[in-house]
């Protein structure tokens, strides 16, 4: 017996918007999607940076203000909107005593300024003492906290109140899908009812790029078709993104309006020898079993030849039976990583209840199947080296 | 309630005491204390000179990510082999992993900043070394790559699963496991808490909130949990790890049963970000939850594990917590705090206590809270300096982490 799960909220943060509806507008309109990219941050690599809205609506107090950084601040106000729809915002602490928190994210905020400094200093040498020295004069308590990953949920705790449980999921994309799927499991499974689930990322902090780029990962010439890049096929875009599920028998009692159903949230892992990814994604897709004419989300991240793997298994549930209709969000949005999954299932959410797609991001025939009406939404994430996750939203 | 009991059948632990449940069980009822001067990086320039690092696993030079990993994956070794549960590299069940979060680290930032051409001690220049740098430092320096070179080894099933919660960590890694066996979804997990993060930066952070004992003249003497002297807490690194499995369906394979998780709670605090609300509310809400969860009252429990971190704040409002659960008879409850001596493994610690109160089942001797001397101002029983042997069936274990995340285990002899 497993019950059914709603989504009654929903909130976003993208490149192309400081919320839902205009990301939602942007995905219509080449213009802005053009207008997203930022080749001028870190050149010669593409980052679709994003911007906050104005902070005092959901975090009002200076000083939780001053306590985040970009990235927490995103999610935090991801959360909020997702809370504000949900009908949970500033709810009583008996309520948000109810409220469980589940997070995907990647580690706090760095400040980079204050690592050049210290580089500088330290002029290509390990000399500990003189690091001693540097970090206990330009390290701050504050600055510190920020770089807790726990403190991501841990602000939104302390911001919006909710104080049901608080947990982080670290580990690249299959974080962000492990957060949702661990709080599906458990309200199928009778072991709670209401979840806050989330993630954010934040592509303009020159640390995490770094990272990227040691692992060979980013893209240098954007021209190359999305689908058929190499290697170094990713371009980073910053997200906030967060969803409120509940028990349908939650949602009913509490008089909140369903979005959507959440049908299935799968996920694995593999080593990624070849054809392995697809016999995960074709499992789940069998497990899962949506119905022909859905909607297919994907979060391939670009990078080859993991997204020529995703495209093959896409392209072919296109031109089956299945006659998916598919569209990638990576080219408008660029790659979230722990929040591509979140970002996905929060425009999946839209979809659904609109029952038509955003016109095709790519010129490939994996995007090119006949538009017609849906009322299911399959998200898709191939992690960039590791985990295959999916999910069903459906219209109610 | 729980829907299915979940037994422990296997478990693994590595300290600054030592490695291996029988080492690290010696030195605990010996009231022995692992704290020492650290050596692995120079201290001169630093208020907090002491740790319980472990030096005896891996040769320098290494990452936290190297360490976690290595601790990691000696403390599952043992507890897999103690299960005896499925074939090698072919573990019948999922990964919960709390670990610590990884960054590339100074060495690697150094590294890159020489081989930075045209613009150094910049982020673009080490952008522009990065792709010659080796995947070293891309690989080592993914959240995800300890649970994933673990899952690789041990061959366990599903999404490998990492996690923080802070100081809570390691209990969260139980909670998972718990919860996915409850629902029937798995007959087996492997819970791990890790930490190897003991480096220059780490300390000083810690330090910077003053967060840190700085009583460096005699370490075995710096953790002073709930004693009137403490001053902070001693960093430290460890892992511990634990088999469950649906019970039923242990004993039907016939493994040997060495406990019961029988509860498991969680409550967030909404207060401060390094400090507890004042009225206690999320550390009572979280035991009283996993009390609850275990069907049990306060008048059960026959021990408690504290999180006791030597932290005048931690230790003030946990035993506030533990005085408003227990009432009039919380001075009857022994409560005692294994980081005395081991120190404080922060996204270990809540595993390798779990680790330790299982023993603690097996063996019927309360460890002691060592440093326990001079004027007291907590009227409770702290179980000082000397190792004790008690009738003990029911061990309600604390965890909390900075950020508000609180989590407590109910850990039992017996299924109900």
């Amino acid at each position: 017996m497993t019950r059914e799960v709603w989504i009654t909220g929903q909130g976003l943060l993208s490149p192309l918007g400081q919320d839902l509806e205009t990301t939602w507008a942007g995905l219509h309109d080449p213009a802005a999607i053009a207008a997203a990219a930022d080749t001028g941050f870190m050149p010669p690599f593409t980052i679709f940076p994003a911007s906050l809205p104005p902070l005092d609506k959901f975090v009002p107090k200076r000083g939780d203000q001053r306590a985040m950084g970009p990235l927490m601040l995103s999610g935090c106000v991801a959360a909020a909107m997702a809370m504000e729809q949900a009908g949970l915002l500033g709810a009583a602490p008996e309520v948000l005593k109810q409220v469980n928190l589940m997070v995907g994210v990647g580690g706090g905020e760095r400040d980079e300024k204050v690592d050049e400094t210290i580089l500088a200093a330290l002029n290509g040498i390990d000399d500990g003492n003189m690091l001693a020295e540097q970090l206990q004069t330009e390290l701050r308590p504050t600055l510190f906290l920020a770089q807790l990953p726990n403190l991501f949920a841990g602000n939104i705790s302390i911001v919006l109140g909710v104080s049901g449980s608080s947990r982080t999921f670290m580990g690249e994309e299959a974080a962000g899908v492990d957060a949702v799927r661990v709080a599906f499991e458990r309200i199928q499974g009778s072991q709670a009812d209401l979840f806050l689930v989330g993630s954010a990322f934040n592509a303009s902090r020159q640390d995490i790029p770094l990272l990227y780029q040691a692992g060979g990962y980013l893209l240098e010439d954007p021209a190359r078709p999305f689908w058929q890049r190499p290697k170094a096929g990713m371009c980073l875009g910053s997200a906030g993104a967060f969803l409120v599920i509940e028990s349908r028998e939650s949602a009913e009692a509490r008089g909140a309006k369903p979005l959507a159903r959440l049908s299935a949230v799968l996920n694995d892992r593999c080593r990624r020898d070849a054809g392995q990814a697809s016999a995960n994604a074709a499992r789940e897709w069998a497990q899962v079993a949506p119905k022909p004419g859905c909607a297919v989300l994907s979060a391939a991240t670009g990078v080859g030849p993991v997204t020529a793997e995703e495209h093959e298994f896409l392209l072919a549930r296109v031109t089956g039976p299945e006659q998916a209709q598919v569209r990638p969000t990576a080219p408008a949005l660029g790659h979230s990583v722990e929040c591509a999954f979140l970002t996905n299932l929060v425009l999946a959410t839209k979809a659904v209840q609109e029952g038509k797609l955003f016109p095709a991001l790519t010129a490939d025939p994996v995007e090119a199947a006949p538009a017609r009406d849906f009322d299911q939404v399959v998200v898709t994430t191939w992690g960039h080296r590791r985990g295959e996750g999916l999910a069903l939203v459906e219209r109610i | 309630m729980a829907s299915r009991a979940v037994a422990v059948t296997g478990i693994g632990i590595v300290t600054s005491l030592g490695q291996g449940a029988e080492a690290n069980w010696q030195k605990l009822i010996a009231g022995e204390s692992g704290i020492h001067r650290i050596t692995r990086f120079p201290t001169d320039k630093l208020r907090t000179t002491i740790g319980g690092s472990v030096d005896f696993l891996l040769e320098q030079p290494f990452s936290a990510t190297q360490l976690s990993f290595a601790l990691a994956r000696t403390a599952a070794a043992e507890a897999v082999a103690q299960a005896k549960l499925g074939a090698a590299g072919d573990f019948p069940g999922e990964l919960f992993l709390a670990s610590p979060p990884v960054e590339h680290e100074w060495p690697q930032r150094v590294r890159l900043d020489r081989q930075a051409p045209g613009q150094p001690h910049t982020y673009a220049g080490m952008m522009s070394a990065a792709a010659q740098a080796g995947e070293d430092l891309y690989v080592d320096f993914l959240n995800g790559t300890i649970a994933d070179k673990l899952a690789d080894e041990f061959g366990t099933k599903g999404s490998p699963i990492t996690l923080t919660t802070a100081c809570a960590s390691g209990a969260t890694a139980i909670q998972l496991g718990v919860e996915a066996i409850r629902r029937g979804q798995t007959k087996a997990a492997l819970a791990i808490g890790t930490d190897g993060s003991i480096h220059m930066e780490a300390l000083i952070r810690f330090t910077l909130l003053s967060a840190l004992s700085t009583n460096n003249e005699d370490p075995t003497k710096a953790a002073r949990p709930f004693g009137k002297g403490r001053d902070g807490f001693v960093m430290a690194e460890g892992a511990g790890a634990l088999v469950l499995e649906d019970a039923e369906a242990a004993r039907a394979r016939g493994a040997t049963i060495l406990g019961y998780i029988r509860g498991v709670g969680e409550a967030a605090d909404t207060f401060h970000r390094t400090r507890s609300n004042p009225n206690g509310e999320a550390i009572i809400r979280a035991i009283n939850n996993a009390l609850g969860d275990a069907g049990i009252t306060p008048d059960d429990v026959d021990y408690i594990n504290a999180h006791g971190t030597s932290t005048p704040e931690n230790d003030k409002m946990e035993a506030f917590g533990i005085q408003a659960v227990f009432g009039d008879k919380a001075g009857q409850v022994p409560v005692s705090s294994n980081k005395s001596m081991i120190g404080h493994a922060l996204t270990a610690a809540g595993a390798v206590e779990a680790v330790i109160s299982i023993l603690t089942l097996q063996h019927q001797v309360l460890p002691p809270t060592i440093n326990h001397d001079g004027p007291q101002d907590i009227p409770l029983d702290f179980v000082p300096n000397e190792a004790r042997p008690a009738d003990v069936d029911l061990i309600l274990s604390n965890s909390f982490g900075f950020g508000g995340q609180n989590v407590c285990l109910v850990i039992g002899r017996n299924p109900d």
